[in-house]
Order: C-alpha cells, then structure tokens, then sequence
C-alpha cells in the first residue's frame, strides 16, 4: 500500500506539472542518483496531453531543431522502454503513411518530405498502389503518401504511468491535488513555488505543467509564447489486427492507427474549435466524432461498420514557432523550463526526460543537441 | 481534487485470498490486478483505468466502476470522492461509424 509520508515540502528539485515530461525527467534524476524530488500536480498524473495524445512517435515531418530528440529517442530508447520501464509500453516501429488522394495533397506532401529527406531521414513518397501493399484495406481513392519506415506509435498511459512507477520506486514524491500558482525569487535565485497548499522550496525548479506554463512562468517575468489549441480523439471497439502503420493524411482529416488491444484511435480537428473549446473542462463537441468519422471512412471504407465507444478531447500545447521550448533561464537561475511540445511532444517524451535531466544536472545537455530550443530565441517582426 | 502524497511503498504486496475474482468484465481486470496497481502507486479512477483498462472496454465501467473505485478507495485509505472517477463520455453506447458520419444528411432528403 502507499504510506502518506509526513507532509514535505522541501526538496532539491521541485517539478510543477505531473505529465509524461516530469515523470520521465524525475526517472532519470533518480538513475543519477537525484531523488530528493518533489512533483507537484494539480489533478493526477498524466492529467494533460500525456494521458490524451494518440501515440504517435515520428521522426518524419518534424523541425530540425527538434529532430535529434526524436532520433534519438527512436535509435536509442524506444526499442527497450518496455525492459527498462518493466511494463510493455506497447511499442511498435512499422511506419507511417501519410495519404493524399489529390494532386494538390501529393504536393503538400512532396514538400513535407523533401524537408525530412534533407535533414537526413528515410522519408519517401510512395504510389497508392505500393500504399496498399502496405495497408491493403485502403481506398482506391489514395493516389499516393509519404512512407516513413522507421515512424511508430506507442501506448501513452503505460509510458506516462510507467515512468511514473520507476520515478516513485526510484524514491521521487509526487502530490497531486496541489495547483501551483506561480514561482518567487529568494537572493536572485528561483526558490518558492506558491500553491494552493501553501509554499514549497526547492533548489531547483523544473516547470513543465504543458500550455499551463505560461502563466507560472509569467510569475518571474519570463513570458513563454504558448497557447493552447482544443483537439478531440475517439476510439472504437476492438478489431482483429489489420494494420500496424501510424496513419495520416495530407488534408489532415484524421490521424491515427490500431493499438495492440485492437482498438483504433484516431484523432484530428472538425475545423471548429477555435469557437467551441473555450470551456477549461475537457469538453467533446457533438460534430467531431461525426467529422472524423467520415475522414476515416473515406480512407477506409472496411472501418465503417466499426464501433466507436468513446470520445475525448485534450490541449495541443502550441509554442509560436511549432517546437518546445527547453533551456535553463539565466534571468532566473535554478528555474528549467520544458513546455510547448505543439501536440508532439510523447514521441520525443523518452528523450526529452534525457535532456531536461542533463539541463538541471549538469547546465547542459550533452548527449542530444538541443540548442534550438532555447527560451530567448523569440523576435519580433525586424 | 484531495491532495495525495504518494512516496515508495515500503512493504512487500500482500496477495488476498479472492484475488482473483474478475471485476471489470469487459477487459477481465481482476481485483488482485487492481490492488497491485494501488500498490504500484496508482492512486485515482482514471490512473488504475489508464495502467490496467479496467473501465475502458464496451461497457465504459457503466457495470464495474463503483466495485474498482471501492478497492481503490479501500486499499488507500480514502473516500470515493477523492480518487475521483472516470469521465463519462459520449457515446453512451457504442454507435458505428458510419452512422455517427450521418450527422449531416438532411433527414427531408432522406424521406
Ligand atoms: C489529442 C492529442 C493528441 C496528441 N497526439 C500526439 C501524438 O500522436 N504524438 C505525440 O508525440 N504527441 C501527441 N500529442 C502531444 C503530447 O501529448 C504532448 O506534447 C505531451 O504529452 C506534453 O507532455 P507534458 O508533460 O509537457 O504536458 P502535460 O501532459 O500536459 O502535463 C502537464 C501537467 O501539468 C499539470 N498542471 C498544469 N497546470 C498546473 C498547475 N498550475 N499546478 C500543478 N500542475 C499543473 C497538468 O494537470 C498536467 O498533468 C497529442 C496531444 C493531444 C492533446
């Protein structure tokens, strides 16, 4: 059973938010030998995108800047998550296709490669024919895709929730049910985290409470361009194994593919959301699963008979220039900062716990070059 | 939600004799399953529901909720509202996919 500790509320680190960025940094604090850690969440773990994002891990289609994270991540960690975590985080490297069925997505599409294609990734685009010896249950319709083989996808809870399980093995403490409110400065230095349950202290802080780090952050001046942006998910009932390629589409219809239980989850936009999500409860709307369902079946005519059984929504945490903001910040020592992962941050989760632990470590991260990722690299127009 | 502190568990897990006993029968999640999830440092609905499924199968934990949230809420020592529980979500029932895709034909065209 969980003892309740006598209440603590100092440590070495404290680390605002509780989602797949915090519980993989707090693992690998604790393999170095750094558990003297607090992690503060304001529901439970896994709460934000973590718990809600469809398990996409790609390497296709991303910023440069962030790219060595995901090659990283993909090279070096995903294939043995599930041995180092001791829970099969239900990884699987077969692919990525995205689709377009007319000229005009094929050279939406082309584009898109060429781009992976020059930062030195296995990225081609492929006929629809040769899409459908992939995925043999594909439309007619589908005249063409980009074909990334070495993309994937993964199970998000078992990862959120399995580096969470090694983080408190490892003697991290996490509270939940604690909201922070912002971050004081004591002698120039970070130092008080302001909650709702009263000041905790740290020698160092790590905010990462995804778009939510915004307004922490803004308590020390420091101003983080991120806002939030609404997206929904649905999953259906299980299916026998069809297809184990991560799917997308050039329009952006729906994207998604088959977990190991067999259920399908797929996600995307019904084009709405900007007037619709200004609830801060997760709402679904009524329009959206209708939506992605005829994307879906457009793609996929077998899928039509399929059952859904439930919808979701979740923040994508979008920073202004589409990559996350990861960095130590020199106007406030002992504060890291690691937010803004724009609705792709799991895939590079793994890694990312690599980094940001080398960041409050060391001063740098030294294995995966990070370093445009910066928090000062934001301009106005010139 | 109620503040839980959650640290290390310092004994070893006790197996119970009625272990296992299926509660969730749509994912056939047992309470032995749910007890080491407590243990393991699950400590809401929603995160036995996200590390085991229970809850997330046909039924949505419309038969099996209450039962997982009292182990849950007996192996902690806290009430149910603390843990909390898992969001009820549309669809109530499984609906397929092409008729959810339906929404937009005019039902006078159909007539
Ligand atoms: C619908 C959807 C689909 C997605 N699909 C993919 C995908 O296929 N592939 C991919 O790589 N990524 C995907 N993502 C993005 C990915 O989920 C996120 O980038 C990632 O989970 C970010 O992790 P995080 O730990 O930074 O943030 P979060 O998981 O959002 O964690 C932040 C935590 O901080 C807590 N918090 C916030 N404010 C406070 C406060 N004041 N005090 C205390 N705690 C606080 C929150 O409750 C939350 O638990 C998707 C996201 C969504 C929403």
């Amino acid at each position: 059973m969980v003892t309740v500790a006598a209440e603590k509320k100092k440590a070495s680190l404290i680390i605002i938010g509780g989602g797949v960025v915090a519980c993989a940094t707090a693992y690998n604090l604790a393999k170095k030998g750094m558990n003297d850690i607090i992690v503060l969440e304001k529901k439970e773990i896994g709460n934000g995108g973590s718990c809600r994002n469809a398990g996409g891990v790609r390497q296709s289609a991303r910023d440069v800047r962030e790219l060595p994270l995901a090659m990283y991540a993909v090279s070096n960690i995903w294939p043995t998550l599930s041995d180092e975590l001791d829970v099969d985080v239900e990884y699987v490297q077969r692919g990525n296709l995205r689709l377009g069925k007319t000229e005009a997505h094929i050279k939406t599409l082309t584009g898109i490669t060429k781009k992976s294609t020059d930062a030195g990734l296995d990225v081609k685009m492929i006929t629809g024919d040769e899409a459908r010896e992939i995925c043999p249950y594909m439309s007619d319709e589908v005249i063409g895709a980009s074909w990334c083989p070495t993309d994937g996808h993964a199970n998000p809870l078992h990862t959120t929730l399995g580096f969470y399980r090694k983080a408190l093995q490892a003697g991290v403490t996490f509270i939940s049910g604690v909201k922070v409110n912002g971050i004081r400065k004591y002698r120039g230095r970070a130092r008080f985290v302001d909650t709702d349950d009263g000041v905790y202290e740290g020698d160092n802080i790590l905010l990462c409470a995804g778009w939510e780090s915004r307004a922490i952050a803004d308590t020390v001046g420091i101003e983080l361009p991120i806002i939030r942006e609404f997206s929904e998910c649905m999953v259906t009932e299980m299916e026998p194994d069809m297809f184990p390629v991560m799917l997308g589409t050039a329009e952006s219809d729906f994207y998604g593919g088959q977990t190991k239980h067999g259920s399908f989850v797929m996600g995307g936009m019904c084009g709405m959301e900007p007037y619709v999500s200004e609830k801060d409860r997760f709402i679904t709307n009524s329009v959206t699963a209708p939506c992605l369902s005829r994307g879906i079946i457009k793609y996929f005519p077998v899928l039509k008979d399929v059952k859904i059984i439930r919808t979701w929504s979740g923040w994508y945490d979008v920073c202004k220039d589409k990559v996350p903001i990861i960095d130590n910040i020199s106007e406030v020592p002992g504060l890291t900062i690691a937010a803004g992962f724009c609705g792709h941050g799991f895939g590079i989760s793994p890694a990312t716990g690599l980094a940001v632990s080398e960041l409050i470590l060391d001063g740098e991260s030294h294995t995966i070059d990070i370093s445009g990722l910066k928090y000062d690299r934001f301009r106005a127009k010139a | 939600m109620t503040k839980i502190v959650r640290t290390a568990a310092t004994e070893p897990f006790k197996p119970m004799p009625d272990d296992d006993m299926i509660v969730c029968r749509c994912e056939e999640i047992t309470k032995g399953e749910i007890r080491k999830a407590v243990y393991d440092g699950m400590s809401t609905t929603n995160e036995v529901k996200r590390w085991l499924r229970c809850g997330m199968g046909l039924c949505q934990g419309q038969t099996c909720q209450k039962n997982v949230q009292s182990i849950i809420s007996r192996e902690l020592g806290l009430k149910i509202p603390d843990i909390g529980q898992i969001t009820g979500r549309s669809p109530v029932r499984p609906v397929v996919m092409e008729v959810f895709a339906n929404d937009v034909l005019d039902v006078h065209e159909e007539a």
